[in-house]
């Protein structure tokens, strides 16, 4: 449950009713009341939950053990390498690459680099799925590991999952999920059982604590046997009711985050875990998916849909076809602001050209989908009509077409020494 | 080699005795849209064949740029730092990149004008 990309701005995730139920156990003075200082003695409970929440992501994503203190996805990212770096030298083995598929979230190679790695790419098959092949001749026992997105951001399924764990595993190196899309599964496979060693989870996408102008993020990092001894340190244990932190981890990679993560994202998550209940979050997987299914279908003929369906979660389709009116993703996405919904993600995964992302999620009625098919089939009749017209558009917006291109090249200018404009500036309002 | 030969990452290179010109293709710069950055290396380095040499930006995306030859950087397009939007208006004059001294033969890997456009429309689904 991520942000709702085919929605109007005003809704960011989540039913309203669940969003609701995790303020109000966020809210609740034991916890929101807590100072990090505080003796252990005195926050039973939130060790509590803290503790319970690890059980129920390890249920979910079939790991060992979870930390819980990266602040956010990419922050999970880093933690899980530095983890799996940390594994390996421990074995005095100094591998110095991830593989990393060139359809994956641009977070991925970063994460990689920040943490002293060579980034090297796999490419994607026709099918838009890893190529086993390409994967075959980049695997070395220089490998770290493989960083893998599934379903991959083209919302297909990576179907060869276990041969590409059998593979990864077989030349020394580990497999890390990245769990921006594990809300297309979730309840239904568990990434630990297809041979995942790392996982890291969004609660700010996937388990529905705010995001995107709304709040921090927690990008818990789940692990395998193998990995548990580099876990950051503290870890929250539990012996006969009582629960205490665990510092003395001496192979710990150390603390990732000050204090114990966001421990407000937590409660929420926890929470929606709870109200959701298992069965739940297995039917807000099939709904996710279902109403992806169901737009795609609405959308064939209208735009072009390069790889073959059906889909998981989100699909991606190109507006290149629009290219001879002179209409580009660009446009489409603008149309969709004119009309009231918020614009999807556009040119990524970078593999399609004039890439048009939509990801419904699993809160949206069919209403809604209807609603938002029509308005891209009349955008597209718009392009053959009238371009000059799309390339107006949004006109009912505070702000209309923003000069993104002048604004980078000016702060770059300054950057570099060029200009003495700043470009952007903090300003005292009087009031 | 007066003869523009192109990359499989859309790199181009034209050859004049052994110091070679390289570029982005214009089918790469309109893939990438407006550019509005590059960070390119200092006269001196070695580049190798398919080695990454430099980062090119535009609002859309961040790419590698990648060596198409074996050498040495002779010179790098100054007038890039404050004029990125070359590369899209003429990426084959004044929107050139490197100036590369050649180690070595050509490679001859790299291909013509015709095959380039087949592989590039290919490759753009």
């Amino acid at each position: 449950m991520r942000s709702a990309r085919i929605r109007p701005t005003y809704r960011v995730s989540a039913s309203p009713r669940s969003c609701a139920t995790n303020e109000a156990a966020a809210a609740l003075p034991g916890f929101a009341g807590l100072h990090p200082y505080q003796d252990e003695e005195t926050v039973q409970g939130a060790l509590e939950l803290m503790y319970r929440l690890e059980r129920a992501l390890c249920a979910i994503v079939g790991v060992d053990r979870v930390t819980l203190q990266p602040a956010a996805g990419a922050h999970g990212e880093w933690t899980a390498l530095r983890m799996i770096q940390a594994y390996h030298r421990s074995r005095g083995d100094k591998r110095s690459e991830v593989l990393v598929p060139d359809s994956a979230h641009g977070t991925n190679p970063a994460s990689a680099a920040l943490s002293g790695f060579q980034v090297v790419e796999v490419r994607s098959g026709p099918d838009g799925r890893i190529s086993l092949a390409d994967l075959e001749s980049k695997l070395s026992p220089q490998v770290a590991a493989l960083m893998l997105t599934n379903p991959n951001t083209l919302g297909l399924f990576e179907r060869e999952i276990l041969d590409v764990a059998e593979m990864v595993h077989a030349t020394g190196a580990m497999l890390y999920y990245d769990g921006a899309n594990l809300n297309a599964f979730m309840g239904v496979a568990r990434p630990g059982d297809m041979g995942f060693d790392a996982v890291h989870m969004n609660l700010h996408k996937t388990f529905t604590t705010p995001h995107g102008g709304g709040g921090p993020g927690a990008g818990p990092v789940g692990v395998k046997a193998d990995l548990i001894p580099f876990l950051p340190h503290p870890t929250v244990e539990q012996s006969d009711g009582h629960y205490t932190f665990d510092f003395k981890r001496p192979k710990s990679i150390g603390r990732v985050r000050s204090f114990y993560g966001n421990f407000g994202m937590l409660v929420r998550a926890y929470t929606y875990i709870l109200a959701m209940g298992g069965d739940g979050l297995t039917q807000a997987s099939l709904d996710a998916v279902l109403s992806a299914n169901y737009l795609r279908k609405q959308v064939e003929g209208v735009l072009d849909l390069p790889h073959e369906g059906p889909c998981m979660h989100e699909f991606v389709a190109s507006a290149h076809n629009l290219a001879p009116q002179g209409v580009k993703a660009l446009d489409v996405a603008k149309g969709l602001l004119e009309r009231d919904f918020y614009a999807p993600t556009v040119y990524f995964p970078l593999v399609v050209a004039e890439a048009i992302m939509v990801e419904p999620t699993e809160t949206e009625s069919k209403a809604t989908l209807d609603a938002f098919a029509a308005a891209l089939k009349e955008i597209v009749e718009q392009a053959r009509t009238d371009p000059a017209a799309l390339h107006a558009e949004p006109h009912s917006l505070p702000v209309g077409r923003l000069d993104e291109v002048g604004t980078a090249r000016r702060i770059t200018a300054y950057l570099t020494g060029q200009s003495e404009d700043p470009v952007l500036r903090w300003k005292r309002v009087q009031k | 080699m007066a003869e523009r030969r192109y990359s499989k990452t859309h790199e181009w290179v034209t050859v004049d005795g052994k110091t070679a010109t390289v570029g982005i293709s214009d089918f790469a710069q309109a893939q990438l849209g407006d550019v509005v950055f590059l960070d390119l290396p200092k006269p001196g380095r070695k580049v190798g064949k398919g080695e990454a040499f430099g980062v090119i930006e535009s609002v859309k995306a961040a790419s590698d740029l990648y060596s198409p030859v074996n050498g040495t950087v002779a010179a790098v397009n100054e007038n890039l730092t404050s004029h990125p939007e070359l590369v899209n208006s003429d990426p084959y004059g004044e929107g050139w990149i490197l100036k590369v001294d050649l180690a070595g033969a050509v490679p001859t890997d790299l291909m013509d004008e015709a095959d380039y456009k087949k592989a590039a429309e290919a490759g753009a689904h």
